[in-house]
């Protein structure tokens, strides 16, 4: 160690590059997939709950509300893909806000790493997993006798709508990952947004089959408007509708979302 | 003289707590500073502003002779980090710790492999390398916090209590890879709540209470200044208690204070003592404990602020969660 002070540049960069912050970037992203190597639970709740709610709804609702548990995956895979998605978001959160209580975050901020870095490099990661639990839904479902009715270009794009539509959403999960002082309490938040959220959309149930008093909100319903875009790009029906629709929940989540999460960053660090 | 680090006037306030108010800090390079203080003294917010955790509200620090605001970027390459806050990744092994400091720096895949088996070994960590730090002892745990701060071999190193809660054995292997550190010229910055530990590393400490800086001086002169030492009597008859407090206010020329039926007070000179025990004698007094002990940071406070220092205050972190 005795070339400690020698080793240090003599004239340091003012900022980080763009090209280093990427680096940064993807070597965290890296951090974040290879704890699943050490926290097998990780990896269970990303296959094990998606696989488990497919079977469920499936068999279990299946036939009371479509009348074969065929034609109910046919309509309910989409939804389930986009519950999935939404809880998909929140280990974001969860991520940022174990790292903020144990002081990972600080050692982060400590090094010469670009600012937004951290962040970036989680949001990399987690679509890495959300790819991964949405292509095993895909095959659960598949096995099951899903059949995807448009073709590879439509798998492809609900694929790239699905994680444009997550990364918007994931602010609200950074936003409560830096608000709340323990990593489960982003949990308990997921619980009692997303279930109520989703339930009260068409992922599980026709419109039709609600009380006409929620079906208003049904129809607004981010998670209604998502489902109703997969179904286009997966099985059938309109397309450029409730796909536009989506983009412009994903714009204003990420316009509402993105700035308050990252004030708050700002005032927590 | 150059100065590693340099702060002038720091205050931080959060809502309407003041955590620094005016701190002025100088440290020499190649040197161990140590900040003494209680918890919530302030100590960790300065460490968080000068490692560029933190912006203060008023005045201006430089590291390494940078602005730790305008050149925030260039600060953090000469500085490590290490503290209750600044901690390891417990999902990732003692290797992949390592490595993605490695990497974040801008080293290579081999130099940053090779660097962490350097650092693990150095640390006696070779054995654990591949566990996830979650399994490790507190020992281990702060000894790879401290290798993960030492990877990019920083000339500026802040040590926030870094041996808070490690047993005896721990806390000296950890003082004895600082001393190696400033062997090897690093300057280090360190707060401890032990007046032991700032005296055992620290070349100059300044005294650190509700955000200023009360006292500031070599462990010799602080404690010529505070006393240095303590006498404890404990009489076995507690109705002894007011002779045996006015004795040695008498001989000490000191206030002695009294706590659990034992009477302490501040000693500058050994040869009070006995000095003491032929005043009790005389005055037929059976005594069940007797010492002389070093004085701890409560009887520096004591002497230095007329308050104990409370233990119990919220931490500096606590402060800022609170506000969020």
């Amino acid at each position: 160690m005795s070339s400690a002070t020698l080793a240090a540049p003599l004239a340091p960069a003012r900022r980080p590059s763009l090209a280093a912050g990427l680096r940064h970037t993807f070597t965290l992203a890296w951090r974040s997939l290879v704890q699943i190597k050490h926290n097998p639970m990780e990896l269970l709740d990303l296959s094990i709950q998606p696989v488990m709610f497919v079977l469920l709804f499936t068999y279990v609702f299946g036939t009371a509300i479509a009348g074969s548990p065929g034609d109910y995956l046919t309509f309910a895979l989409p939804g389930i893909i986009v519950q999935n998605a939404f809880f998909a978001t929140m280990t974001t959160g969860f991520g940022l806000n174990n790292d903020l209580t144990k002081g990972v975050f600080d050692r982060l901020q400590s090094l010469p790493v670009a600012r937004w870095a951290p962040l970036a490099g989680r949001i990399v990661a987690d679509t890495v997993k959300q790819a991964w639990s949405v292509a095993l839904l895909l095959g659960v479902g598949m096995l099951l006798g899903f059949r995807v009715g448009t073709g590879f270009a439509g798998l492809l794009a609900a694929f790239a709508l699905l994680l444009v539509f997550s990364l918007a959403a994931s602010w609200i999960s950074v936003l409560v990952g830096v608000l709340v002082s323990e990593p489960d309490k982003v949990q308990i938040f997921g619980f009692m947004v997303i279930f109520p959220l989703t339930f009260t959309s068409n992922a599980f149930v026709p419109t039709d089959k609600m009380p006409s008093w929620l079906q208003r909100w049904v129809e607004i319903n981010p998670a209604t408007i998502l489902a109703d875009a997969l179904r286009g790009l997966l099985v059938s029906g309109p397309v450029a509708g409730p796909v536009a629709r989506s983009l412009i929940w994903a714009a204003v989540l990420l316009a509402v979302f993105a700035p308050l999460a990252v004030r708050a960053l700002r005032r927590r660090a | 003289m150059t100065y590693a680090i340099r702060a002038e006037g720091l205050v931080r306030r959060f809502g309407a707590t003041t955590a620094l108010a005016g701190v002025d800090l100088a440290v020499p390079t190649g040197t161990v500073f140590g900040l003494l203080g209680p918890n919530g003294a302030g100590k960790t917010t300065a460490v968080r502003v000068l490692a560029t955790l933190l912006a203060a509200d008023e005045g201006h620090a430089t590291v390494g002779g940078y602005d730790v605001r305008r050149d925030a970027h260039r600060v953090r390459q000469l500085i490590g980090l290490t503290g209750q806050y600044a901690s390891v990744d417990e999902n990732l092994t003692g290797t992949e710790n390592l490595l993605l400091i490695g990497r974040l720096l801008g080293m290579s895949r081999g130099d940053a492999r090779s660097r962490a088996r350097q650092l693990l070994a150095d640390f006696q960590l070779t054995d654990a390398a591949e566990r996830a730090a979650k399994t490790y002892s507190g020992g281990m745990r702060r000894r790879l916090d401290l290798a993960a701060s030492l990877v990019g071999r920083p000339q500026v190193l802040f040590l926030d209590e870094p041996t808070t809660g490690l047993d005896p054995r721990s806390r000296n292997e950890l003082w004895d890879i600082v001393r190696n550190l400033v062997a090897d010229g690093v300057t280090v910055l360190l707060t401890t709540q032990y007046l032991e530990e700032a005296d055992q590393l620290a070349g100059e400490i300044a005294v650190v209470d509700h955000g200023r800086v009360i006292a500031q001086g070599t462990p010799e002169e602080l404690k010529a200044r505070t006393g240095g030492q303590v006498l404890a009597v404990r009489p076995i008859d507690p109705a002894d208690l007011p002779t045996v407090l006015a004795i040695t206010g008498e001989v000490t020329g000191a206030a002695p204070e009294v706590a659990q039926s034992t009477v302490a007070v501040p000693v500058n000179d050994p040869a009070v003592l006995p000095a003491v025990v032929r005043r009790l004698d005389a005055a037929e007094i059976a005594v069940a404990e007797l010492a002389l002990r070093s004085a701890s940071l409560d009887e520096v406070f004591l002497s230095l602020t007329g308050h104990r220092a409370e233990q119990d205050a919220p931490t500096d972190a606590d402060l800022e969660r609170i506000l969020v």
